[in-house]
This record gives C-alpha cells, structure tokens and sequence, in this order.
C-alpha cells in the first residue's frame, strides 16, 4: 500500500513540475519583456531597467523558475503588478468561497445523483426508471452557468427568496454567506447529478446482472442482500472515477459560476487578471487550479486502490 | 458502417432515440448551414428603435437590446458553435486517435509514454487551456477551439488503444502479423477501420460537449468575441438584458439544451446499436 501511495504522490508531484514549466514557458518567457508590458510604450529605458530588477526579470529564466516555484511551496506568490498586493493574500481569500461552493456542489450532486440512479436501478424498467432518465439525458444537456441564470430568475428576482449574487464574507454573516452559495451550488450541482445518476444506474445494472450476484443468490442470499454484500464495492468504482472527475473539473464549472452570481471566487479573480494583463496572477492562480485539479486525482486514485485491492497489490495503472 | 446488414437496419428503425437524436441534429446543422446564405435580418444591422421587442411576425423571436433579430442571432450563432465545437473534434480525433493507435501497438515505452501524456492533459480542463491562451494571445474563437480540442485529445486516445487492445488478441491480426505486417500497417489496415465505430459514437458526444464548452468559454468572454455570436456570447449578452427581457436568456439557453441534448440522444442511440455486448443487455431486457 506505501509502494502504491508513494509512487502515485510521486507521479502526482512530477505532473504539478511539468505544468508548473509550461505555465511558466508560456506566461514568463513568450510574452517578451513584462516590464515593458507593464509600463506601456512611452516607458524611458530607465524606468524599464528598475521594473526589470524590481521584478527580478534581469535573472536568467531557469532561477526565475526556480524563485517562483521555491516561492509557491512556502507559500510566497509574490506582488500582484495591478493590484500591488501579495497574490498569496488574494488567493487565500478567494479561495474561502470557491472550496465552499465546490463542497457544497459535490455534496449536493451526491446528495441527489446517487439516489437517483439506485432508485432507478432497482426499479429498472419501470415508468420511474424510464422518467428519471429522460430527466437525467436533459439535465446532461444543460449549460450549468445558463441554469444558474434561469435560478437567479426564479429564486431571487420573481420570487425574492435569495440573494441574486454578491458574497459577505463569513466571518462577517456565516448565515449570509452561506445563503450566496445556495444557488450557485444547486446550478453547479444538478448538471453534475444527472451524470451521476446515469453512472449509478449503468453501473447498479451491471452488477445485478453479474455472476458473483448470481452465485451469492444461489447461495441462498436474497437480491438485495447480495447487492449490498458484494454488489457496492464493484459498482462504486466506476462511481468513484465519476466524481473524482467531476471534483476535478468542478474547477472550470465554479470559475463560470462565480460570474453568473458576481461572487468574489479564484475564478473571478484569474478573470480579472487576464483582462488586465496581470501575468504573475495568472500564472499562480492558474496553478492553484492544476493544483486542486491534480490532487483531486491522486485523491481519487488512493481511493480507487482502498475501495479496490486488485490495484493495491498489481501496482498497475 | 457498411457492413450494417439488413436485421440492423431494421434495428435502426425502431430505435426511437437514435432516430429522434439524428433527425433533430440534423435539423440544427441545417439551421447553422442555412444562415451562411440567408437569415431573416443582417446581425450585424443594430436599430435602437426596434431594440427588446417581443415575439411578432416581423421578428418570430423578437430582438435584443439592440434591436437585432433574435431568430438570426440564433441562426448565425448556432452555426459559429457546431464549427468551434467540430474543429475542435477534429483536432482531438486526428491527434487522439493516432496516439491511442501507437501506443496499442507498439507496447512498451512508447505505450507508457503516451499513457503518461494522456494523463497530464487530463489534468487540464479546457477552461485552464482556454485561460493560458488567452493570457498569452488574447481572446478569441479559435482560443476555444484549441482549448477544447486539447482537451478532446486524451479521450480519443483512450478510446482508440482501448478499442484497439481489444481486438488486438484476435486471431486475423495474429495471421495479419504472419503475413509479415508491422505494426503500424495493422493498426492502419486492420484496427483503424474496426473501431471506426467507436470512434464516431465518441465524436457524437465530444461534439455535444464542444457545444457545451464553447458556450461556457464565451460567456466567460474567453471564446467567440463579437461582432461574431454564437450561443454562448449570447448568452453573456443576455446577463444584463434577462432581468427585463427573459427570452433573451431563454432562447439561446433553450436551443443549447436542444442540440446538445439532440446529440447525446443520437451518441447513446449509436453505441447501443454497435456494441454488442449492450446490445444483448438490451434484449435481455426486452425479454423480461
């Protein structure tokens, strides 16, 4: 289990070096001079030249990449241009509402997929069964940031029920706070249970009509019995891989979200950067991105192989 | 597909989804296709004086905060998303599916290379992919096409090499390898053409979720910039209009639901339809 473990943190930790390289390629070196970039045409050369040292830009590339990633593992970002304040600060505060949104959206999605598609399961065939489907092929179909905007419509506009967008920070109003991510959660999270609810079935059906479910029934085991005894662990894997996905790419859905309801989230805030040209934010926040998508993954894997021995011992993919 | 024999055919007949998901489609594409030609007003014709009307027979969706005709934007716009979404398509399946091909047959290093590859790109969603390019260049439709076809390229190989690996065992590629073919004119001759199938069914679905991204790209003004539309920068159009205007919210959102839907309805209608070991699952059912 550790050889399993450690081999998937080191692979976890060699993708993060990559991406950190590309990010760094593609935001540091191609862009040409930043200080220039900063300062506009009309800059004296002079001016240029102490922005550069400021910035550190007169280092060569290979110890630029080495400060910012040095920089990033203690927890140092280094000094938005625009906004004149550390990035780590700006993160940290971002982040106190888009980790909530997210688990809140997981829960949710969890909260409503999964019974879904056992209910579907085990009532396969039926006019049930065939309802929630056609619900789930719909809810699959619908943009989540369009369905965000049709709840601000309905809940907060017509009906006056919850706030249409904007965030108090928690410390100032938790009740307040939460009741922002109420609608945002529920449009992130209802896509995803549809999805959900369509693997859980899949995966429900598969295992009922399996061997080993045969054999336990044989056995004298009934139905239900047999699902819950030897069924679960077989049919939660490919419901495993589903939401360690859909954690993974609730990253992208959260950064959209967080425009339909104006909310003060990362995503907002690598928005902002990227239309003021605001490159060492877009590069660490994008990076707090690849860093919450690629942890989810090894998350994700490590449950895999607890759910799985097959996968601790073989040492496989 | 040329080998569907007439059993099949009939198959394809009564399957009611595939033939409702192909038809609507088709339907879709045809509106886009159409607006190249003809649409009932120019969009890029702005006239404040006719700005937020409602439904008439003037403007059967009624007009936007500008005045533009909505039926047309929706046209134009629908067009602008299945190109986005398709290039996107391409780029993953030309790249993809090679990819999937080689590692399935060469084994080895080169396979474990490629997996390795696959999974780094996993790790980023094509928002990510879509930001860089944007800090970096600007933005743009194409910005959204690459994002999304980067993002397409792990899937098709995936489907590929396992599509491949499953057939690889099979007897007429052990006498193909005897006839002295190497591996690559296997994959080309014999593997390609046998998961062509499975590659289509994933083209069906990457479609839809290219139409999806793209709309979640441009809203976040990362993809189709105007004077262009498409569905989704209507949509962000839309933000600031649907409180005195909800059709201008609807309607876009309305006709994303409906195509994607309509593709998904045509790519589950498709697997069940080629592969086999559904299929028998779904007589099993039919049975009891």
């Amino acid at each position: 289990m550790i050889w399993f473990v450690g081999k998937k943190l080191l692979g976890a930790i060699v993708t993060l070096l990559v991406a950190a390289a590309i990010v760094f390629v593609l935001l540091d070196l191609l862009p040409g001079d930043a200080a220039r970039f900063i300062l506009g045409i009309n800059a004296t050369p002079d001016s240029i030249a102490t922005l550069q040292h400021q910035l550190g830009l007169d280092l060569p590339a290979w110890s630029r990449f080495l400060h910012w990633l040095g920089g990033m593992v203690t927890g140092d970002f280094g000094t938005s241009y625009t906004q004149k304040v550390p990035v780590g600060a700006l993160i940290a505060g971002r982040l106190s509402v888009t980790i909530p949104l997210m688990l809140l959206a997981m829960i949710l999605s969890t909260a409503i997929g999964l019974p879904i598609g056992i209910l579907a399961a085990r009532r396969r065939g039926s006019l049930a069964d065939a309802g929630l489907m056609v619900l789930a092929q719909l809810g699959v179909a619908v943009p989540n940031f369009w369905f965000g905007m049709l709840l601000v419509l309905l809940f907060a506009v017509t009906l006056h029920w919850l706030p249409p967008g904007g965030f108090v920070p928690w410390l100032d109003n938790p009740i307040g706070a939460l009741s922002s991510l109420i609608l945002p959660s529920i449009a992130l999270a209802l896509p995803q249970a549809a999805i959900l609810a369509r693997v859980m079935r899949t995966a429900l059906v598969d295992v009922q009509s399996s061997d080993y479910i045969r054999a336990a029934q044989a056995k004298g085991l009934t139905m239900s019995e047999a699902v819950r005894r030897h069924g679960v662990r077989n049919a939660l894997l490919p419901v495993l891989t589903i939401l360690g996905l859909q954690f993974a790419y609730l990253v992208s859905g959260t950064a959209i979200v967080e425009n339909v309801f104006y909310l003060p989230g990362l995503g907002r805030l690598i928005f902002d950067a990227i239309n003021a040209r605001d490159l060492i934010l877009v590069r660490s926040t994008i990076m707090i991105l690849v860093f919450i998508v690629i942890g989810t993954m090894f998350l994700t894997d490590l449950c895999y192989a607890w759910v799985d021995p097959r996968l601790r011992e073989g040492a496989l993919r | 597909m040329s080998d569907v024999g007439a059993a099949e055919r009939s198959r394809w007949l009564r399957n009611p989804s595939l033939r409702i998901g192909i038809i609507a489609s088709l339907l879709f594409l045809l509106l886009g296709f159409v607006s190249i030609v003809w649409t009932p007003y120019p969009i890029e014709n702005i006239n404040v004086g006719a700005a937020m009307q409602g439904f008439s027979g003037a403007h059967w969706l009624g007009t936007d905060n500008l005045g533009r005709d909505l039926l047309s934007l929706v046209m134009k716009g629908t067009l602008t998303s299945f190109i986005v979404a398709a290039i996107a398509v391409a780029i993953g399946g030309l790249v993809g599916v090679p990819l999937g091909l080689a590692a399935a047959a060469w084994g080895g290093p080169a396979e474990w290379t490629i997996l390795r590859l696959n999974d780094f790109l996993f790790a980023f969603p094509a928002l990510i992919i879509a930001m860089l390019i944007t800090a970096l260049a600007g933005p743009g439709a194409i910005n959204a096409m690459i994002a999304v076809g980067i993002f397409n390229v792990p899937v098709f190989a995936r489907v590929a090499r396992g599509g491949a690996l499953s057939l690889k065992t099979l007897d007429y590629i052990a006498a193909a390898r005897l006839a002295g073919m190497g591996d690559l004119e296997i994959a080309r001759r014999h593997l390609l053409p046998n998961i062509a199938s499975l590659i289509i069914v994933q083209a069906t679905i990457q479609l839809a979720l290219g139409i999806l991204a793209e709309a979640s790209l441009s809203y976040v003004g990362l993809g189709t910039q105007p004077p262009a539309t498409s569905l989704g920068l209507m949509l962000k159009d839309a933000q600031t209009y649907a409180l005195l205007k909800p059709s201008l919210a609807l309607i876009p959102g309305i006709t994303i639901v409906l195509i994607v839907g309509a593709l998904n309805l045509a790519g589950d209608g498709l697997r069940d339809l080629l592969d086999p070991r559904l299929r028998r699952i779904g007589l099993a059912r039919g049975a009891a």
